[in-house]
């Protein structure tokens, strides 16, 4: 009995600020989701261009925050016209049957200095695998941009699958560098 | 026979190694363009830029050889066919530069940098520009097959010089000849 109390009373204070959580909304313009992959050691930039994203911060409690980013898959674009149209296959990000990718915040905890420690779960190609990611807030004149990097590796969610799957030709690593722009997102002074 | 002095045993091995070089690149070029995405055209495509860059570099050398030794005085001949063998050669200079620099500015504009076997990155002389790599490919394409057919035409000009005129201009440029 006492420790249903206490669970009660743990997720009541769990769920109370979350509540009182500003929601921002994600400015496609100013935002962007930037991908480098490596082939023969020739670094290959792509972005994606089509995604969005639920945020419920306050920078003052932000352990209470959550985010939640969905990445179209099909909408990842490089220089050249024919990868964009590779991307979407099932070898690579398989589009059709899973046309988003997720990463979703299970902690956030403050760094200090504008600096965030966002703990979450990603998940591409139904894969889910875990992932911290650093993330800056900074004041962008009325918004705030959120930008940071992590690398993660491709093979982790079968991405280039087959004969794509030697790492000597494509690497494992991907770096992924983002740049989200908030609306509502107010920073403390 | 009025075959004169040869030329220097470097110029006749940069001659024929590019000449090799050349032929390879063509082929490979061709080919390479024709095959779907697959790891073995992104192989090709890496192989070619890197030989692409040996043969620029080799090239310059060539130049720079060239005009640093003075070549073997020409066999008698008409004074058209004289200066039609300086244009062919000079044209010929210009695309050994050209058609690697067009290669590489074409891979720096489609967004793929050159990336020397895979470890020295070498420098984008041109940006990233979809638009502007649209323009470089055939550009590229045409100074290649323009260096084939000035080849091409070099080719029957030394083989009329071998077999019908039998002037012994050949024996300049042919390794086994050389012993002096």
């Amino acid at each position: 009995m006492r420790r249903r109390k206490l669970l009660a009373l743990a997720l009541l204070a769990a769920a109370a600020p979350a509540a009182a959580q500003p929601a921002a909304r994600l400015l496609p313009e100013g935002s962007e989701i930037v991908f480098t992959t490596r082939q023969m050691g020739v670094p290959v930039e792509g972005r994606f261009t089509r995604f969005s994203a639920e945020v419920a911060l306050d920078a003052r409690q932000p352990q209470a925050g959550r985010v939640v980013l969905l990445v179209d898959t099909a909408s990842a674009r490089f220089g050249a016209a024919e990868l964009d149209s590779e991307v979407p296959q099932p070898i690579w990000l398989a589009s059709a049957a899973f046309p988003q990718a997720r990463f979703e915040s299970t902690a956030i905890a403050a760094a200090g200095g504008g600096r965030f420690e966002v703990a979450g779960r990603l998940t591409i190609k139904g894969t889910t695998r875990e992932l911290r990611v650093p993330v800056t807030l900074a004041d962008d004149g009325a918004q705030t941009v959120a930008a940071g990097r992590f690398t993660l590796k491709r093979l982790d969610f079968r991405v280039g699958e087959a004969e794509w799957s030697d790492t000597a030709l494509l690497a494992d690593e991907v770096q992924v560098r983002f740049r989200l722009r908030l609306d509502g997102l107010p920073l403390p002074p | 026979m009025t075959a004169s002095e040869p030329y220097t045993t470097p110029a006749i091995a940069l001659h024929w190694l590019l000449a090799l070089a050349i032929v390879g690149m063509l082929a490979l070029g061709t080919w390479m363009t024709s095959l779907p995405l697959s790891p073995l055209r992104l192989k090709l495509y890496n192989w070619h830029k890197w030989a692409g860059v040996l043969v620029l570099a080799l090239s310059l050398l060539r130049l720079a050889w060239r005009l640093a030794h003075r070549p073997p005085a020409a066999v008698a001949m008409p004074a058209w066919q004289r200066r039609a063998a300086a244009a062919s050669h000079a044209a010929m200079y210009g695309l050994f530069l050209a058609v690697p620099l067009a290669g590489w500015a074409y891979s720096s504009a489609a967004g793929f940098p050159v990336v020397l076997f895979g470890v020295w990155p070498l420098p984008d002389f041109v940006a990233a520009d979809r638009a502007l790599a649209e323009a470089i490919r055939p550009l590229h394409r045409l100074l290649a097959w323009t260096l084939a057919a000035l080849a091409a035409l070099h080719v029957a000009a030394a083989l009329h010089h071998q077999f019908v005129l039998r002037d012994g201009l050949l024996a300049r440029m042919w390794p086994a000849r050389r012993r002096r």
